[in-house]
Parts: C-alpha cells; sequence; structure tokens
C-alpha cells in the first residue's frame, strides 16, 4: 500500500475495519493451524501412552517403553521393512521413468505431446479404489498371483506422475544459455547432458525420489487390492485397527513424521539460505 | 549415438518409451480390464463369463444408489469445508507470511507425514466417547448426555475434511501468492474499499487456484472408503466401502467392477457440471 493512499482514507470506521479484518484473519489462521496439527500432536502424545486396555484411547500415563519396546509387536517389524523396500524398488523405477518422460516433455517438440500429458495427468486424477480396482482386474484376468511383485508395480505406475510433475517444475525454470555454453565450447551432447544439465536438475529429481518414496510408504487403497498375502506397514495398521492399534504404531507414525519433517526442514533452510545469498 | 545424431525426431521418443509403456500396461490396459470384468455374470463358485451383461450396471445404480449420493454429499460438503477453513489461511500465509511463508506451508502439509491410516485413528480417538471434544460438547449442551461424535456422518466429513484438506489449501496458495499486490494497491487507489478491491481484484484473480483445490479434494474424496470405516458405520458407507466389499470380500467383480466405473462416471459429471459452471475458458484462458 503506498502511502499516499493510505493518508486518503484515514476514517475511525477505516481503520476499525482494517484492524478488526487484520486479527480476526491472524485468529483465523492459527485456529487453522490448531485443526492441521491437533491430530499429529495426538500421534505423538499417545505414542507414550500406557494404555490399560486393548484400545489406546484414554491417557493413562507416561512410559517411555513403546518406544524402547517399538518392534514388540508380532509382524510390525517385517511390515515395516516390507514398505522402505517396496518404496526404495519404485521410487527408484519410478524416478527413471518420469525424469525421461519430463526431459522429452519439455525439450522437444514431438507428434503425440497433447496425449503424453493426457496420459501423465490421468492417473493422478482417477480415484485411487479405481486405480486397485482396475489393476486387480487385470491380474485376475490374466491369472497373476498378487503379491510383493504386483505391488511394486503398482506403486511404480502412480508413482511416475507425480515425478514427472516434479521434475518438469525444475526444467522448466532452467537456463538453456548453460547448456549452449558447453556446446559452443566443443561438449558434446551427452557430455553437456552429464556434466551441465544433469547436476542442475538434480535437484528436481531427488525432490521427485522422495515425493515417490514418501508416496509409496504412505500408500494403502492401491496396496490394499494388489497385495495378496503381503502385509506392508499401512496393512498392518489396517489390521491392527480392527482389534485396536497398539502403541507401537504411533511410534511409527511418529518416527516416519520425524524423519519426513526433518528432511523438508533441511530442504526449507538450504532454500532459504540461497535465495538471502542471491539476494 | 550416430544413428540418434541422424536422426534426431527420434529422441523423445525413446526418452518417452519406457514410461509411456508402463503407464499403458498398469493404467490404461487394466481400466479396459475393469471394463471387460463389469460385463461379465456368474458367481465366484462357478466362475465368471463375459456375456455383455449390460444390466451389471442397472442393478448397481438400483441397489447402491444411497451409498453414490452419500459419496457425493459427502464429498460436496468435504470440499466446501475445506475451501473455507484453507482460503483465510492461504490467504493469510501468502500476503502476511513474510520470510515465514515455506515454514508455514511446511504446517498445512505437515498433516501428509503422518501416514493416511494413522492420522485418520488420531482422529478416532479425539472423537471417540471418552475424548474430550465430546465431554467439552456434552457440558455446552451441544451433544446429549448419550450424543456421539464418532460413529456419525458429522465424523466422516471431517475426516474425510481433514484429509484432504493440504489439496485444497495448496492450490489456493499458489494462485493468492503470484497475485501482483501492484493490482490491488491500484483499486484501493481508485477508491474500492478493501473488501471491494477483495471481491474485484483478489477472488478473481485466485479462482483458478479454487478452481485446482476443489477438483483436487473432490476426486479423492468421493471415492473414499477409510474415513467412513474408520469414523462411521455401515450407516454411512460410501461407494468406495462397496466396490472394496466387493472386490476383496464379497469375490463379486462384475458388480464392483461396475460400481467402479458408476463412480468414475459420476465424478466426471459432477466435474464437468462444475467446471461449466464456473467457466473454465476464463479461467485458463
Amino acid at each position: 500500500m503506498t502511502i499516499a493512499a493510505e493518508s486518503v482514507r484515514v476514517g475511525p470506521r477505516t481503520n476499525v475495519w482494517a484492524f478488526l479484518r487484520r486479527h480476526l484473519l491472524t485468529a483465523y489462521a492459527l485456529l487453522a493451524f490448531v485443526y492441521l496439527l491437533l491430530p499429529i500432536a495426538v500421534v505423538v502424545v499417545f505414542s507414550f501412552n500406557d494404555p490399560a486396555g486393548r484400545f489406546n484411547y484414554t491417557w493413562q500415563g507416561f512410559t517411555l517403553k513403546n518406544w524402547t519396546n517399538w518392534n514388540g509387536v508380532p509382524g510390525l517389524t517385517e511390515a515395516m521393512s516390507l514398505s522402505l523396500q517396496i518404496a526404495a524398488i519404485s521410487a527408484a523405477a519410478a524416478t527413471v521413468l518420469g525424469t525421461l518422460i519430463a526431459l522429452a516433455l519439455v525439450r522437444y517438440g514431438f507428434r503425440g505431446r497433447g496425449a503424453t500429458n493426457l496420459l501423465v495427468f490421468l492417473p493422478m486424477s482417477t480415484p485411487e479404489i479405481v486405480l486397485g480396482a482396475s489393476l486387480l482386474a487385470l491380474f485376475l484376468t490374466l491369472n497373476v498371483a498378487t503379491g510383493y511383485l504386483t505391488i511394486v508395480i503398482a506403486h511404480i505406475m502412480f508413482n511416475v506422475s507425480y515425478v514427472v510433475v516434479t521434475v518438469k517444475a525444475r526444467l522448466v525454470g532452467f537456463d538453456r544459455h548453460l547448456e549452449e555454453a558447453a556446446l559452443d565450447l566443443g561438449a558434446s551432447e551427452w557430455t553437456t547432458f552429464r556434466k551441465v544439465t544433469l547436476p542442475l536438475i538434480a535437484p528436481g529429481i531427488l525432490a521427485a525420489a522422495l515425493l515417490a518414496f514418501a508416496l509409496s510408504v504412505d500408500d494403502f487403497v492401491i496396496t490394499y487390492f494388489n497385495s495378496g498375502a503381503e502385509v506392508t506397514f499401512p496393512l498392518f495398521v489396517w489390521g491392527a485397527a480392527r482389534v485396536g492399534a497398539p502403541p507401537q504404531v504411533n511410534v511409527i507414525g511418529t518416527a516416519i513424521f520425524v524423519v519426513a519433517l526433518g528432511l523438508m526442514l533441511a530442504n526449507v533452510l538450504v532454500q532459504t539460505r540461497r535465495t538471502k545469498g542471491s539476494e | 549415438m550416430s544413428f540418434l545424431l541422424r536422426h534426431r525426431w527420434v529422441t523423445p521418443y525413446l526418452l518417452l518409451a519406457p514410461g509411456l509403456v508402463w503407464l499403458s500396461l498398469f493404467f490404461l490396459a487394466p481400466l479396459g480390464f475393469l471394463g471387460y470384468q463389469s460385463l461379465q455374470s456368474g458367481t465366484f463358485d462357478f466362475g465368471f463369463d463375459f456375456t455383455w451383461q449390460f444390466s451389471n450396471y442397472w442393478d448397481a445404480l438400483k441397489t447402491y444408489d444411497q451409498h453414490l449420493i452419500r459419496s457425493l454429499v459427502y464429498a460436496g460438503i468435504a470440499t466446501v469445508l475445506a475451501l473455507l477453513i484453507s482460503y483465510p489461511l492461504a490467504y493469510w500465509i501468502a500476503f502476511r507470511g513474510g520470510r515465514w511463508k515455506n515454514l508455514l506451508l511446511l504446517a498445512i502439509i505437515a498433516p501428509f507425514f503422518v501416514t493416511y491410516l494413522i492420522r485418520t485413528l488420531a482422529w478416532q480417538n479425539i472423537l471417540s466417547d471418552q475424548g474430550f471434544v465430546v465431554h467439552t460438547l456434552r457440558d455446552a449442551h451441544v451433544l446429549g448426555d448419550d450424543g456421539r461424535l464418532l460413529a456419525t456422518s458429522t465424523a466422516v466429513v471431517a475426516g474425510i475434511t481433514y484429509n484432504f484438506l493440504p489439496f485444497m489449501a495448496l492450490p489456493l496458495y499458489v494462485s493468492l501468492e503470484q497475485i501482483d499486490h501492484r493490482l490491488i494497491e491500484a483499486a484501493q487507489d481508485l477508491y474500492a474499499s478493501k473488501a471491494k478491491a477483495f471481491l474485484r481484484v483478489t477472488l478473481p484473480l485466485s479462482l483458478p487456484g479454487v478452481f485446482a483445490g476443489t477438483l483436487l479434494t473432490f476426486i479423492p474424496a468421493a471415492g473414499d472408503f477409510i474415513n467412513a470405516q474408520l469414523l462411521g458405520t455401515p450407516k454411512q458407507h460410501m461407494i468406495g466401502n462397496v466396490i472394496q466389499s466387493k472386490f476383496l470380500e464379497l469375490i463379486d467383480y462384475p458388480a464392483a467392477a461396475a460400481l467402479s466405473f458408476v463412480l468414475m462416471a459420476a465424478i466426471l459429471a459432477g466435474v464437468l457440471a462444475y467446471t461449466r459452471a464456473l467457466g473454465t475458458e476464463r479461467l485458463t484462458g
């Protein structure tokens, strides 16, 4: 707001309105944050609860034993390790497939661009239950037994689109002159890609890989349809929820939250420092 | 390499091939198989045969119309609630966030870092009969002495709203953040009140974010079954619950497949009607 505009409109009515609006909005935003963060606080707090019965609903007393005995529930460790394996494999594969698509979409004009964009966009705008059900229809019709392999196939499928979108965002803001300079100085196209392009888009690729990893660890619906007898961490939680989830579920939930938040915080700090440096 | 240099036009197709083959095999083809399954007849014991059984669709619609309507209504209410909660929040971050913007954004997506099922179980905990929310509401006589929150429509809608809220807040924030503040100043310099400047400048400029956010919230919400399962009872079950149980528990594949397409058609119809009403050409144009 310019000083001129401010001085034109100094009536008492406007001031009251402005004051109210400013603080109402802030109060509203703070309430919204409480709403957003309250369930997270519950997850963390109840990981330290010492529940009397099967249900971890009411606060009974502080204990560290859920944390020291985090793997004390049969099946939990196996489920977690399966989830991490599948996340690593599917994130790696989806990152390669998605990055190649993103490069083609941003760098080249070719026939079928529109169709490609549509094919990438559609899985993200289809309800998960339809993705899961249709994959199961495929496996059932072709007599493929569901299990480890089908979970990996499904996770790569839904991750590819997210990788494309993330890497594309990085490529669009890319200064092409850097590549032209390398080419002018006699570097081959391949060398230019390896020494200039790849390092510059590496943060985008890394972000995409982390996103894919997180989406894979978190996925329940699509996995539920295509898991066969395998039990990933979300499937374990689902099964446990029917009979009362043990506090160890909160322990793992809290641990995942802290790791993910830590990575994101580091990312934000690096970005903030970088923008400060360029100012 | 020399082949590539002579035929440069192939390069993009080579880059696309692996990913697009994957998506075709495991996204497009499965939809075809789902369609094939939806036209079969038979039972699990005697096997299913493909018989162009179009009546599966009619039966599905007739039997589960209530579930379908409930899904669209719950998703619709949750989308509106998410918009009402996130618009002021996104506005506050975009215009008042200053150098804390990135950190505040992180707080918005923080729920995503807690496993979907675990954060829904946390709501089960918060809304449970022993929880403080129910006690407070009972003391304030908002709820009767035996009034409940868990196992009601309110709980299911609240859960859906919470779980998909970041999908609404992020696009809203992006569109609000991009607004050139000079436009708002210009409106005020021309004697528009703050409210008017908001209604005539800020709000219209943020409509693309509203559009993207509502779609990103409504589509997954309409297909959800986890909130109805964990926070509701069979009386609150949505179309997703039916599809899930028919596919995985009752082994009635044709009906489940037909219902999946009914759900997609319903969502598509809703999205088209919404797009019409809002006029996307004006938005993206």
